[in-house]
């Protein structure tokens, strides 16, 4: 495919900041609009974005694993944070557990944020998957 | 009491590791866990008899009222001994019958699974623990038919086998619910409590066919015996012990366990008596026109198993002592004669009965042990099989009503049964030795001790019955339902009309025997009515449904994605219709609606022109990038109704849907002339319709009263419960987060589908290139 040197140099620049803004999403998800499955979008556009500029290759080189391990990883930490209160405190399955005191930035800390971030990394692991899988046979 | 049951499981799982070290001469050892399950169970003897019963419980999931509950009575210890006992032995003989074969170590995880789940239905007093061990001994049955895996044959009777008992299996499960509705527990002993208010019930019948339907797949009553002949392809050792002796009485326990709840009533006695009647007499018939010394013993099985079940609807004291002797009678000579059977195939590598004589010469214990267990199985005294005859024959001539028809039904039985039992047991072993099997040798004494055992036991028993008759008889009875303490077992009752039913069977029987020799001739006359045998006509359904799915199937789901989605609206179009049709006031109320602005007026004029565009454009690439349009102004449109939640999903998922086309693109012809001018046509009207139908839909619900509870639930608590402002996310991580996890599990299944389909794609395209390649070279060489 053949692309004109703004989009190469652009995509560089907008990656990291497409990332940024997707863990931004993804973490002000509990008080704003934003939320695990929006940020996992849109990291999987700042990573296909790159992929149209670059080529395919160059994006999995800067991946290094491949997006498919994304799943079993949001699902185990989606699972893990359910699991937490029952293992922990005997409490009911994906019972809400919460910091007392917020932390800088993140505001107060609970289970769901853990929850979030695993549906964030298996949205991305889905898109990324199936777009990728896609064009390599295209 | 778990222990033990849980022991044959876990030694397979055991096997699973350490499976090759128990393929050589260490495969006996498989032996001692059976073994020592028959002592620990030994151990029980002793306060059962003194009438205790003893219960273990285990919470699984108390507030169903679903436990692992146990109960061990004389009915579930005469099974346990049977199940352990008959076990050792078969484990013992398989070691020689199957040495050095490839996958011995897999047979005895078989074996030993099915010992567990067999152990885990006659001890299981809660009827959903019941039914999960009845399941395991079905499919446990199926591995150990079908294990030659080579041979088609096997496998069509294991998924035959598998089949019939499974639907039985669900058929048990439906009977526990309906039994659980009305009386509120699983517990059997506890519905022992309930039995005038489960049998007054309206579900009664229902109840009843139920468990009926569950115990005649099992034990192979007419017209579900056929499985049982096919489950012959398994091994010998497979046939002895879960097709003759065991699973295949877990029918008929079934019937015993529930005699003292559900029995005593017309319905259950007279179809109890009907079906095994009718089952025992007809399979006792088929035995003269089969051959294969395995096919005459399965007719028989099926045969005596009728026998437990009519007398089982008998109904009386009589009949259920008759029935328990007769369990350990046909246990004992029917095992010895399997085994008989398999040590001739081994050493002679033939079944056919024709061709077998004068094996004596060469195998003399296997010979006693053979004609042993013919002489118990034709009731000549002093076997305890002449006991049971008595007390069967005893049982039908004081039954209250048709004592004459039922008489001569028992004895035409027995008749025949008596012939089966000295083709199997005394003909091969008889007689002028043939030419080809002059060579024969010897078999192992693991092969032949246990039929031998067996067959001894068949006749100390007989001599003094005593033995079994307090440990074992007595509380089995009692089990059923019945005082069991006036019962005395005797070799001798005295000279009687029962006496002298007695000499005539058995000399009609002898007759029979020396009279009608099993030939070709007549197993091709039965063969002959294949055609109306319940076997074939299942078949002839099987096809019949196979072809009618297919063409469902082909029809509704023929790949093409556009049928999909137009069958799919279609059928919403005609059920959605109808219901509005019906109940739709086609009012508007034109307050509830909210002003229209001059952006919602413009967004929907581009949403149009872009719907406009993707019909009837000529280029797919327009088409797509049309959609795209489509979707932001859908996008705009939640804008403007504050849902930028919804917004920023749909703005990502509509990029992302465009990019996927674009790639997809590459894959398909240029030209968009897919569908002629009548499917547009179609298309039009059938998606117009659908618009038209959720337009209205949707104006509908505006006029209706609405409940806003859930969603005032939801921001009420959403800060408070769950520490979040923004109630959507709230409720996909936390109210509903159950939902979210299951609907990440789905897409990630999704993804793995796809990687798997165009990798497996590709992978063939390689494969065909290297094929290519491959055939090329052989050309140039030529």
């Amino acid at each position: 495919m053949r692309t004109t040197i703004i989009l190469k140099t652009a995509s560089n620049y907008l990656l990291p900041v497409l990332l940024v803004f997707s863990i931004f999403i993804l973490l002000r998800g509990h008080y704003l609009p934003g939320g695990g499955f929006v940020g996992g979008l849109i990291a999987s556009i700042a990573f296909i974005l790159h992929s149209f500029a670059n080529g395919l290759n160059k994006t999995k080189e800067l991946l290094i694993m491949h997006p498919g391990f994304l799943l079993p990883l949001g699902l185990a930490i989606s699972f893990l944070s359910g699991l937490a209160p029952v293992a922990l405190f005997d409490l009911p399955f994906m019972t809400g557990l919460w910091s007392h005191d917020p932390i800088a930035i993140l505001g107060s800390v609970g289970s769901a944020l853990f929850f979030d971030i695993g549906v964030y990394l298996v949205v991305n692991g889905v898109t990324l998957t199936i777009i990728f899988t896609i064009s390599e046979s295209a | 009491m778990l222990t033990a049951i849980l022991t044959g499981f876990l030694f397979s799982i055991f096997l699973v590791f350490v499976g090759r070290f128990f393929k050589g001469k260490l495969s006996i050892l498989a032996s001692l866990v059976p073994l020592g399950l028959f002592i620990y169970f030994t151990q029980f003897i002793a306060p059962v008899t003194n009438g205790e019963v003893i219960m273990r419980n285990f919470e699984w999931i108390p507030s169903f009222g679903v436990d692992l509950g146990f109960k061990l009575d004389g009915l579930s210890l005469l099974f346990s001994l049977m199940i352990t006992g008959i076990g050792f032995l078969v484990f013992a003989y398989t070691s020689s019958y199957l040495k050095g074969h490839e996958y011995l170590d897999r047979f005895y995880g078989y074996l030993a699974s099915f010992m567990g789940a067999m152990l885990g239905l006659v001890l299981a007093d809660n009827m959903i623990t019941l039914f999960v061990f009845w399941e395991l001994t079905s499919i446990s049955s199926f591995f150990l038919i079908g294990f030659n895996n080579t041979n088609p044959a096997s496998r069509k009777s294991a998924m035959t086998a598998l089949g019939i008992t499974g639907i039985g299996g669900l058929f048990l499960l439906a009977g526990a619910l309906l039994i659980n509705n009305i009386t509120g527990t699983y517990s059997i002993s506890e519905m022992l409590t309930m039995s005038e208010a489960i049998r007054g019930n309206e579900f009664y019948f229902l109840m009843v066919i139920f468990i009926f339907g569950a115990a005649f797949t099992k034990s192979a009553q007419f017209p579900f015996h056929f499985w049982l002949p096919g489950a012959m392809k398994a091994p010998t050792p497979v046939s002895t012990y879960l097709h003759s002796a065991t699973m295949v009485k877990a029918g008929v326990y079934l019937l015993m366990r529930f005699t003292p709840v559900l029995g005593g009533e017309n319905i259950w006695n007279y179809t109890l008596i009907a079906v095994g009647g009718f089952t025992m007499l007809y399979s006792a018939v088929h035995t003269i026109f089969r051959t294969d010394l395995k096919g005459i013993l399965a007719y028989s099985t099926i045969s005596a198993l009728g026998i437990l079940v009519f007398l089982t609807g008998l109904g009386t004291k009589e009949a259920f002592l008759a029935a328990a002797v007769f369990i350990i009678v046909h246990a004992l000579y029917k095992a010895t004669l399997f085994l008989v059977t398999g040590i001739i195939d081994h050493q002679t590598h033939t079944r056919d009965v024709k061709r077998l004589a004068g094996l004596n010469k060469i195998m003399l214990p296997v010979g006693i042990a053979g004609i042993l267990a013919a002489i118990s199985s034709a009731g000549i005294p002093p076997t305890i099989g002449f006991v049971g005859k008595e007390l069967t024959y005893e049982s039908a001539l004081h039954y209250e009503s048709l004592a004459i028809f039922l008489m001569i039904g028992i004895v035409l039985t027995k008749i025949f049964l008596l012939y089966a039992g000295f083709v199997a047991g005394i003909k091969p072993f008889v007689g002028k030795l043939p030419e080809e099997h002059e060579n024969v040798k010897m078999p192992g004494f693991l092969m032949w001790g246990p039929p031998l055992l067996l067959a001894s036991l068949g006749v100390l028993f007989g001599v003094a019955p005593f033995i079994i008759e307090s440990a074992l008889i007595k509380p089995v009875v009692t089990a059923m339902g019945a005082d069991a303490s006036e019962i005395h077992l005797a070799l001798w009752h005295g000279f009687n009309i029962v006496f002298i039913l007695s000499l005539i069977t058995i000399g009609v029987g002898t007759a029979m025997y020396f009279m009608i020799k099993p030939s070709k001739k007549l197993e091709n006359g039965i063969a002959r009515l294949d055609f109306i045998s319940p076997e074939n006509i299942l078949e002839q359904f099987n096809k019949i449904f196979v072809s009618v799915s297919n063409f469902w199937t082909n029809f509704f789901q023929n790949g093409y994605l556009r049928n999909y989605i137009s069958i799919i609206i279609l059928f919403l179009v005609v059920l959605v219709g109808y219901i509005m049709i019906n109940e739709t006031r086609f009012t508007i109320d034109y307050n509830s609606l909210s002003k229209i602005t001059v952006y919602e007026i413009t967004t929907t004029l581009i949403l149009i022109a872009g719907i406009f565009y993707t019909v009837f454009t000529d280029s797919r690439l327009a088409a797509v990038a049309a959609m795209g349009v489509v979707g932001l102004s859908i996008c705009l449109i939640f804008v403007f109704y504050s849902a930028p939640d919804l917004a920023m999903t749909q703005f990502s998922i509509d990029t992302l849907t465009v990019i996927l086309f674009v790639l997809v693109l590459y894959k398909l012809p240029k030209y968009l002339k897919l569908s002629d001018y009548k499917t547009r046509v179609r298309d039009g009207i059938l998606s117009t319709i659908f618009g038209l139908i959720v337009t209205t839909l949707a104006l509908e619900v505006l006029s209706e009263p609405v409940s806003k509870e859930v969603g005032e639930f939801y921001a009420a608590n959403s800060y408070i419960e769950a520490h979040g402002k923004n109630v959507v996310n709230v409720i996909l991580v936390d109210f509903r987060g159950a939902d979210t996890l299951i609907e990440i599990s789905v897409l990630s299944i999704a993804a793995v589908g796809v990687f798997g389909l165009m990798k497996l794609r590709l992978k063939m395209k390689d494969r065909r290139r290297y094929a290519d390649r491959s055939l090329n070279e052989e050309n140039l060489k030529k």
